[in-house]
């Protein structure tokens, strides 16, 4: 635990510190405790340590089930249009559509090792939920998904899809309904059945060990990247930029982590909602945006950056995406902003929007709207982050095709896809007017 | 060392034998601690409330303040948060509230970690519990308890407590390990909280096999104590209460039971003086249930070991005025009365 040791790269089994810098730790009911110390005993021994080849069982279903590595593409049309080598780490290709089954398939299987019978998750976007689910039917072990209402009318198709994956989904009706309230209920859940249960928690949250955790299991994020970006003998050894949209932080963590070492510069973006601004009369922020306009609290387990009111009242977070929806952020990106390893960035929704369908044009790449709010940064400041960068492209879009249209409607996205065709046939645009496609030339 | 009262009664429990602090409560006989959410429905209400509880037989309060994301509640306590916040509480008409709250009774702040944390702090550097806790003290608050905050991160609040003379009350599970209770028992002051049960609060009909578990367990840590022993979670009638106290406990916390009362006064749409009555007979079952426990634990089992809870029923108490009480006038009461076959 020196300062000038790296003790969240440290391997093996020593006595973990719970804590990253002054964020972490472990803030949960007394009746939970013996179970997180169970499950970092587990995280030493098979995570860690790789007993009973655990780590090599992991990364053998991420190949064969997940359809791991996923490829590090050069974005032929953005490298032009920024003047800028752009390359995509195509997590969207991972089975189930994002990043999310590298942490669920490894908690459940851990899960499994640890003789757990059942599993439990939370789920914002619905992307965790489904790899939850994915994992748990690929693993024959019994799973319930806790998602607020209002997520659950916003992502059906990913409701659907854990539905047909054979996981009970359990709607979450206290406060706005969604990923806040998600994580408080599930926690409730898991104290209540934490005896034969294991919470496989989303994102690198809550108590100690679950951000350690949820890292390791997505670091072959940046792992493969950091392969991939040298096996193409450039001239760089590493990029300059690594940028990843951030919400609780998986995919953000599991792009830098392998490049913590390098000289990389590492951009978490955040959703800018529609104002940075809080209203804290209202208890609600109009953004998601803890790192930026957070302030360091309490919030699921642990100390990290939380968007709250001046008496610690947690407040509604908001974003167009769902999956970056949430009032709090993991504690080591919080740790990582501070001593400045990671820079914190944030756009807003239109910026987001407007990302996404570009992205979707010049690419053939219909991002997660989360997704969507890293390259909005990009298009912003492409000729501050150097000659080469690395995108993580942590989902694909399809879960967000309804919100989109309805969002593009609402709002004037200049650079949107001609809907008219919608209007004539059902008026399912809610009397919204669409302005023409601009195709990528809309700056 | 102040305030001594009847040493030899709270000699005979093991319990401190100089009762100040939320210790006091339980120096007379087996105590009867309510818990209710501070501003629900109002400040007004919750004084009225606190004071018709005090009179009906409560040793100490709970006095809940609200936080947006109560992770260890169960539904009843939720709402009754959703109420309180609704209404307007915040930390600092807490304290106001509390000041105005005129009863002997200790009372306790229930909170969550980071309101304790926020309280009083600036903008620049890290935040500290010393300003709550200073604030607490002021406004006569006597113990804290935070249902998120293991022992394990609970010493920048303890020596906060220490330095301003409040109790930390510490909780117990049935999953809590033999070191996680030795390692809670060196910090805790006040009492120990026993919570009766896996889960969330909430009201049960039925008490926990694994209350008699817990209490059998601190029975061998009962030396070391130094503390007495409460027991929450569940409990929603006299009976209950007897038999929690013929178990062993010292005392018997009760929550969602009266939450239920108060929100059912805001659905009903009854006066805060009806509620207020009610509470206070309600009280008085409890108490009645807790101290005729406590005389069946000592005359079934010398020792306080009486976990399953003495066969013998002591007609004049617990579980009679349970009954009477689901035949009065809110039969949506779920009293336990003799209908379970708990222990």
């Amino acid at each position: 635990m020196s300062t000038g040791r790296d003790p969240e790269t440290t391997r093996g089994s020593g006595d973990l510190d719970p804590r990253f810098g002054r964020y972490g730790g472990q803030y949960v009911p007394e009746a939970l405790m013996p179970a997180i110390e169970e499950l970092e005993d587990a995280y030493r021994r098979y995570v860690l340590d790789d007993e009973d080849g655990f780590m090599d069982d992991f990364r053998a279903r991420l190949r064969d089930f997940g359809g791991r590595p996923t490829p590090l593409q050069r974005a032929d049309r953005l490298s032009e249009r920024y003047d800028t080598e752009v390359y995509l780490k195509r997590e969207d290709l991972l089975h189930g559509g994002a990043h999310k089954l590298n942490n669920a398939l490894g908690q459940a299987l851990l899960a499994q090792y640890m003789g757990k019978e059942r599993i439990i998750a939370e789920t914002g976007a619905g992307q965790h939920g489904t790899a939850t689910a994915m994992a748990c039917s690929h693993l024959g072990i019994d799973c319930e998904v806790y998602m607020g209402r209002t997520d659950i009318n916003r992502q059906r198709p990913n409701v659907f899809r854990m539905l047909a994956n054979g996981a009970e989904v359990k709607p979450v009706d206290v406060g706005r309904g969604t990923l806040k309230e998600a994580i408080s209920q599930t926690m409730r859940d898991w104290a209540e059945t934490v005896e034969d249960t294991h919470y496989v928690i989303g994102s690198i949250v809550g108590p100690h060990p679950f951000p350690r955790l949820v890292r390791d299991f997505q670091a072959i994020i940046g792992e493969e990247t950091r392969r991939q970006f040298r096996d193409r003998e450039r001239v760089g050894d590493s990029p300059d930029a690594v940028l990843a949209c951030a919400g609780g932080g998986s995919n953000t963590m599991g792009a830098f982590h392998a490049f913590r070492p390098d000289d990389v510069d590492l951009y978490a973006v955040e959703a800018g909602g529609s104002t940075l601004a809080v209203d804290e009369a209202a208890g609600v922020a109009p953004n998601s945006a803890s790192l930026s306009t957070g302030s360091e609290g309490v919030l699921h387990g642990a100390r990290t950056r939380v968007l709250q009111d001046g008496d610690g009242q947690v407040v509604e977070s908001h974003s167009v995406s769902a999956g970056l929806d949430y009032a709090g952020v993991g504690p080591e990106l919080a740790h990582l902003v501070e001593t400045g390893r990671v820079r914190a960035v944030s756009v807003d929704d239109d910026a987001a929007l407007e990302a996404f369908h570009r992205l979707s044009q010049t690419e053939g790449v219909i991002p997660a709207l989360e997704t969507a709010h890293a390259f909005a940064y990009l298009e912003r400041h492409h000729d501050e982050l150097g000659e080469e960068v690395v995108i993580n492209v942590s989902g694909r879009g399809d879960k967000d095709l309804e919100t989109v249209l309805e969002e593009t409607a609402a709002r004037d996205v200049e650079n949107a896809p001609d809907m008219s065709v919608f209007e004539a046939t059902d008026g399912v645009m809610g009397g919204g007017h669409l302005k023409d496609a601009g195709g990528d030339g809309s700056d | 060392m102040t305030a001594v009262t009847d040493a030899g009664a709270a000699g005979d429990e093991g319990v401190a034998e100089t009762a100040r602090g939320m210790a006091r409560a339980f120096a007379e006989d087996a105590a009867f601690v309510p818990y209710l959410v501070a501003g629900d429905p109002s400040a007004e209400a919750t004084v009225e409330y606190v004071e018709a509880l005090v009179e009906g037989g409560a040793d100490a309060v709970e006095l809940g303040l609200p936080f947006s994301e109560p992770i260890a509640e169960g539904a009843t306590i939720q709402e009754g948060i959703v109420r309180a916040l609704e209404g307007g509480m915040t930390p600092e008409r807490y304290f106001e509230l509390v000041e105005r709250i005129d009863v002997d009774a200790p009372i306790a702040a229930m909170t969550y970690y980071n309101l304790i944390l926020q309280h009083g702090s600036r903008s620049e550097g890290p935040p500290s519990v010393e300003p709550f806790v200073a604030r607490a003290a002021e406004a006569g608050v006597e113990g804290v308890i935070v249902p998120d905050l293991p022992v394990d991160e609970a010493d920048p609040l303890r020596a906060a407590c220490d330095e301003y003379g409040l109790d930390l009350v510490f909780i117990v599970a049935p999953t809590t390990t033999d070191e996680r209770l030795a390692a809670a028992l060196e910090r805790v002051s006040g009492y120990l909280y026993v919570q009766a049960r896996l889960g969330t609060t909430g009201a049960r009909e039925e008490t926990s096999d694994r209350t008699a578990e817990s209490l059998a367990r601190l029975e061998d840590h009962d030396r070391e104590l130094g503390v007495p022993t409460a027991v929450g979670f569940g409990v929603s009638a006299g009976e209950h209460a007897r038999r929690v106290t013929a178990a062993g406990a010292d005392g018997v916390i009760v929550g969602s039971a009266l939450v239920d009362v108060v929100a059912e006064g805001v659905e009903r749409g009854r006066p805060t003086a009806a509620v207020a009555d009610e509470l206070r007979e309600y009280a008085a079952e409890f108490k009645r249930g807790a101290v005729a426990g406590a005389g069946d634990g000592k005359a079934g089992a010398p020792d306080g070991n009486g976990e399953t809870g003495a066969p013998d029923r002591d007609g004049e108490t617990g579980a009679p005025d349970g009954d009477a009480r689901q035949d009065g006038p809110e039969p949506r009461l779920r009293t336990g009365g003799g209908t379970d076959g708990g222990p």
